[in-house]
């Protein structure tokens, strides 16, 4: 490792996965620095899970090699294991256990010292202590993903994978939830997390866009938007928000979508795209360039790959 | 409130039938299930075994032993399979099960018979299941009349259609009064503790794969072998409490004698319920649902009672009948319990069940071990 090279936590090369003869993970490689959060974004299908399975050791890659904390993921499995906290897509801790129960038994596996501390500490940070005893199938859907992450954490992991951890929670759960991330990653932890939210998006350091088992888009928000080529023009006015589906049929259109009143078009090639809202450019309607939204900007990703299917 | 519809009723008949028809193992099981175990069952049940494995203490080498044998062995009941040297070298035989009965041509014999003067034949059976030995028992009352006939000439020939010429005195040994719960309730123990730990520990890993416990379970350092010794101890105790149940009211309620070989019961228990446990386990690495895990067990624990020796005697079985339920751990166990409360079997007369039901254990222990995924693949 030459000194300038950044500190991966997770550095894996040429993953592929098969189901059958479903290619689900295609040649995918994910670079992580350590400390950062990295969003892992990509439509229902595209290979998330299988993705984040295979960084836990979860299941055996077909192909491909790589590192996690510095070990190799398919010889060191077991290595990673112990450094790596893991957070389902499914809430997968012991319902017919309570809070404390559930708390207990991980800190025993993982052979944890101080363990009642831990697990106090775990339920005060949690601001479950008074419920410490509640069975933790009877827990909210909110409560019951923070209580994935606290378990997921409490052996002081190196590096954090959520799948999907704020899928069904409520707006201001979401946000506890992604400020003890945040947390999380200032104590020097690596999240590789994936979502379907674009405002969770914004919040990471960087995101990986996958599609159809491709690896299709990397970098900070900024970069991906930037590197998409893609031209978006607002549209507002009385009724605007119903030319969505004239304009989507317009060559040079690649995405038109509704935001309320207003409508979004995006294209890569300016003169066609221009061209295409030319008919609507008059009263009421008022046009305006904006830069293209993550949202606009994976929109047009998927249609694009959804195209590349061979 | 609206009316009953049949259609709605329809609804949920052809949903339900296609959830069956899609859970291949369940179905092929519920079909499987009465043809394999009819045909099992049907042709190796047998409540009149005959063939019984014999040994003969011949205590005169005579014309009549040599008829009283060949007697014996035309009724069918009999089989010679040994012949002992001294009273002591037959007890053995009998007591560790090598042979069903004993019998013994007293050194007298031939000069009692000629003298008219009470001649006996004993004929010890191993009686522990009542059942197995009846028959054979039965057909000796005919022996007396029919074994020496062309033996017999002149006077005493004559003499032999007033007075018997001998007679036979049969010992039940173990189980005097042939008291079918003797046999029954140390067989139950071998029964329950299947049916309970076997089916406890079949839903074991199943339920954690179902309710999706699994993937998080895997992600931890866990070791296939921990968990599955953290699963099975806890049925480890309830076996214990069960066994000593279920012997607290054999003694008390129904009387059964405790004879003793308390070394050799007590690792036959300990293996016993180690492997019950450990197949459990394995049944549970194998099943997809919990509905399978339960059909499987299902389908262990039918020849476990079948052919065992539990309900039907094993020695009446054929011979690949035999193979079957050599192959079951409830045969070796029902041996060893029976063997010490019924008969004081020393862990010496023990020692073949004990090693069969150690082999047991590792091999479904390393099978459970095998089959164990460590991934999701
Ligand atoms: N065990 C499996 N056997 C067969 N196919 C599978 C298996 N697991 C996943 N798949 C298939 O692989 C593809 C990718 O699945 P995966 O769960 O990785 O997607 P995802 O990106 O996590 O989707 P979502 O956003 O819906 O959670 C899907 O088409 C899925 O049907
Ligand atoms: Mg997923």
């Amino acid at each position: 490792m030459t000194p300038s090279s950044p500190n991966w936590a997770i550095d894996v090369h040429g993953l592929n996965k098969s189901f059958g003869d479903k290619h689900v993970v295609n040649d995918v490689t994910i670079q992580v620095e350590a400390g950062r959060i990295c969003g892992f974004l990509g439509p229902n299908g595209s290979g998330k899970t299988t993705t984040l399975r295979m960084l836990c050791g979860l299941l055996t890659p077909d192909s491909g090699s790589g590192q996690a904390l510095g070990f190799d993921i398919i010889r060191e499995a077991e290595a990673v294991k112990l450094r790596t906290g893991y957070m389902t897509q499914k809430f997968s801790l012991y319902e017919d256990l309570t809070i404390a129960e559930n708390l207990q038994f991980t800190a025993r596996v993982y052979g944890l010292d101080r363990r009642r501390e831990r697990v106090d500490k775990a339920l005060e940070r949690l601001g479950l202590a008074s419920r410490r005893g509640q069975l933790a199938g009877t827990l909210s859907g909110g409560w019951k993903q923070r209580l994935a992450l606290a378990t997921a954490t409490l052996h002081e992991p190196k590096l954090l994978l959520l799948d999907e951890p704020t899928a069904g929670v409520d707006p201001k759960a979401r946000r506890t939830f992604w400020d003890e991330i945040h947390a999380l990653a200032a104590e020097g932890l690596t999240v590789l997390v994936s979502t379907h939210y674009m405002d969770e998006a914004e919040r990471c350091h960087e995101i990986a866009y996958i599609s159809y088992g491709r690896l299709i888009a990397r970098g900070t928000a900024a970069q991906v938007i930037a590197a998409s080529g893609l031209i978006t023009f607002h549209g507002e006015g009385p009724g605007a928000d119903k030319l969505g589906h004239a304009l989507s049929k317009a060559p040079g259109v690649e995405t038109a979508a509704a935001f309320g009143a207003a409508i979004h078009v995006s294209g890569s090639d300016r003169a066609a795209l221009e061209a295409a809202i030319l008919p609507y450019r008059r009263e009421p309607y008022r046009w305006s360039e904006v830069p293209p939204t993550l949202e606009d900007v994976f929109i047009q990703l998927m249609g694009r790959s959804q195209d590349n299917i061979p | 409130m609206i009316g009953l519809s049949l259609n709605r009723v329809l609804a949920v008949l052809i949903k339900e039938f296609k959830q069956l028809t899609r859970d291949r193992v369940t179905y092929a099981m519920m079909l499987a299930i009465p043809v394999v175990q009819l045909t099992l069952f049907g042709y190796a049940i047998n409540s009149d075994p005959r063939h019984l494995p014999t040994a003969v203490l011949a205590q005169e080498d005579s014309r009549y032993a040599r008829s009283l044998v060949s007697a014996l062995k035309n009724s069918d009941y009999f089989d010679f399979v040994a012949q002992a040297r001294s009273p002591a070298e037959l007890d053995e035989m009998i007591r560790r099960g090598e042979v069903q009965f004993a019998v013994t041509i007293p050194g007298d014999f031939s000069r009692r018979v000629a003298r008219g003067d009470q001649a006996q034949l004993l004929v010890e059976a191993d009686a522990t299941d009542p059942s197995a030995t009846s028959g054979a028992v039965a057909a000796l009352a005919a022996l007396p009349d029919q074994a020496l006939a062309h033996d017999l000439t002149g006077a005493l020939a004559m003499r032999g259609q007033a007075v018997k010429p001998f007679e036979v005195i049969v010992h039940r040994r173990y189980n005097p009064e042939a008291i079918t719960a003797y046999n029954i309730v140390p067989g139950l123990l071998g029964i329950i503790l299947s049916l309970t730990l076997v089916m406890m520990t079949a839903l074991s890993v199943t339920r954690e794969t179902e309710r999706g416990t699994m993937e998080t379970l895997l992600a931890t350092p866990l070791e296939p072998l921990e968990v599955m010794a953290g699963k099975l101890a806890p049925y480890v105790m309830v076996g214990l409490v069960q066994t000593a149940i279920i012997l607290a009211m054999a003694a008390t309620l129904f009387h059964v004698p405790m004879s003793g070989g308390w070394l050799g019961l007590s690792a036959g228990i300990g293996l016993f319920i180690t492997g019950s446990l450990a197949l459990g386990f394995l049944i549970s690495t194998v099943a997809r649902s919990q509905l399978q895990a339960m059909q499987m067990s299902f389908f262990y624990i039918l020849p476990s009672i079948l052919l065992s020796g539990f309900m039907f005697p094993f020695r009446g079985m054929p011979a690949w009948a035999q193979w079957i339920g050599e192959a079951i751990p409830v045969t070796h166990f029902l041996r060893v319990v029976r063997g010490s409360l019924l008969k004081g079997q020393g862990i010496g007369d023990q020692w073949r069940e004990l090693a069969a039901l150690g082999a047991f254990v590792c091999v479904v222990t390393a099978l459970a071990m095998a089959r164990y995924r460590r991934t999701l693949d």
